[in-house]
């Protein structure tokens, strides 16, 4: 099935010049952008499998010797294309910091402490269904220098591929109501309230298990359109 | 109605991508986790041992619009095999698809081999050239580039070149020096501003 890539679609993105965003004012192109034309370049990805993924590379609270501190989640969804149709077996990667807001990176300076038994670092493939799931703990916010009292509202960042470069994004997945939402320019960044709220996950009774973990429902929906639909009757 | 429209009705009228987001400083352990010990997806290494085609090494480093090296970048590259194709099944060693971090001094590189030329819009070829994705900290939504190679007589032809400016041509292909290395440097604002493609 071959997959068409409508422009208008990327208008849910933010735009690189968000000066509010710091980091962007030296780092945003400054030319407007080239049209690309979708040749076989674009139209085609990477495909991996399970050489790269592990079993248990999908929890992120049995890394180490022992359990991570924090509240554990259940963070699964379904990843779909534009159609609404499952994207099977592609990559999902995520990273995040800590239940105290800290990254194991080594230019993190955030004095909260590491948690010895978390990374924060998980890979899964989709099943046939556009499904996956992560099993983590929630992680905290944290201060950040782009303004005064700059802090994140919690977030997991995830990295996808679908089924061709065309399909590549990188988001941010955050939860419900968090009282930060307001004071985040990387958030606001997309200015297109209903794209916004995509980027929020659901809690779910239904993925929450009883005396173990809290379940929140994050589907991500990835660029391609089916390029010969079923023709619909039309009144004309 | 169509399966596809009931699927996106049901998901109600909010339904459409997932915005991107920033992939931030703090990516390293995750995505190229080699300082960290932990196993990497996919490296600058794009082609191994053996896999056809000529070899070459391409070099780099990312410039923010000071001039200031750009030390928490993310570059993945994608191309075709040496005879233009891709996806190719039974090409052992060679996955098409490679992904760099951006060391201390803002440097990056890839060893692979050179991509064929392929089929272009409306029967054009297209010379030989990868795919680009920059990710960094300030960056909301990749980058897309791509690299050509000098002294290749398919870039005049190219449409995809065609379609930058003449001036702007330059930031598009890697010039190969002494060495036989390919530099090419990644400026994301200002001066010598890398021609990047709205995908």
């Amino acid at each position: 099935m071959s997959l068409i890539y409508p422009r208008d679609s990327l208008k849910a993105h933010p735009l690189n010049a968000t000066p509010a965003y710091g980091s962007t004012v030296k780092r945003a192109p400054s030319k407007p952008l080239i049209l690309l034309p979708h040749t076989l370049s674009e139209t085609t990805g990477p495909v991996f499998g399970h050489t790269g993924v592990a079993a248990g590379d999908s929890d992120l609270t049995r890394q180490h010797q022992g359990e991570p501190l924090g509240e554990r989640i259940i963070v699964s969804g379904r990843v779909l294309d534009e159609d609404g149709r499952p994207v099977p077996h592609t990559l999902v990667e995520i990273w995040q910091a800590n239940a105290g807001g800290r990254y194991v990176h080594v230019r993190d300076q955030h004095p909260a402490p590491l948690d010895p038994n978390f990374t924060g670092a998980g890979r899964a493939l989709t099943d046939a269904e556009g499904r996956y799931r992560f099993v983590t703990i929630k992680p905290g916010a944290y201060p950040w220098r782009n303004h005064h009292n700059a802090w994140r509202p919690a977030h997991i960042h995830f990295s996808l591929f679908g089924p061709s470069f065309l399909s590549r994004v990188i988001t941010q997945m955050y939860f419900p109501g968090d009282p930060l939402f307001k004071y985040d320019p990387i958030f606001q960044s997309v200015t297109d309230e209903r794209a916004r709220e995509r980027l929020i996950s659901r809690f779910d009774l239904g993925t929450t298990e009883p005396e173990w973990a809290l379940g929140y429902t994050f589907d991500i929906v990835l660029r391609g359109r089916n390029a010969t639909p079923v023709e619909e009757p039309h009144d004309h | 109605m169509t399966t596809e429209t009931q699927a996106r009705q049901a998901a109600g009228p909010d339904f459409g991508i997932t915005p991107s987001q920033t992939i931030g400083p703090f990516f390293a352990y995750a995505l190229t986790p080699r300082a960290y010990g932990g196993p990497e997806l996919a490296t600058e290494q794009v082609a191994g041992e053996g896999v056809e085609g000529e070899r070459i090494r391409i070099e780099g480093h990312v410039y923010d619009g000071d001039g200031a090296v750009v030390i928490d970048a993310m570059i993945e590259i994608w191309q075709a095999d040496a005879r233009g194709r891709f996806n190719t099944s039974g090409n052992a060693g060679f996955s098409g698809f490679g992904r760099a971090e951006a060391t201390a001094e803002g440097g990056f590189h890839f060893e692979t081999i050179r991509p064929g030329a392929i089929e272009g819009p409306g029967g054009t070829m297209q010379a030989p050239h990868l795919s680009v994705s920059v990710f960094a900290r300030g960056i909301l939504v990749r980058l897309a580039t791509r690299i050509y190679f000098e002294g290749e007589p398919g870039n005049a032809a190219d449409p995809v070149l065609a379609l930058v400016p003449a001036e702007r041509r330059e930031t598009l292909i890697a010039k190969r020096d002494e060495n036989g290395v390919y530099r090419f440097d990644i400026r994301l604002q200002g001066e010598g501003e890398t021609a990047f493609f709205a995908a």
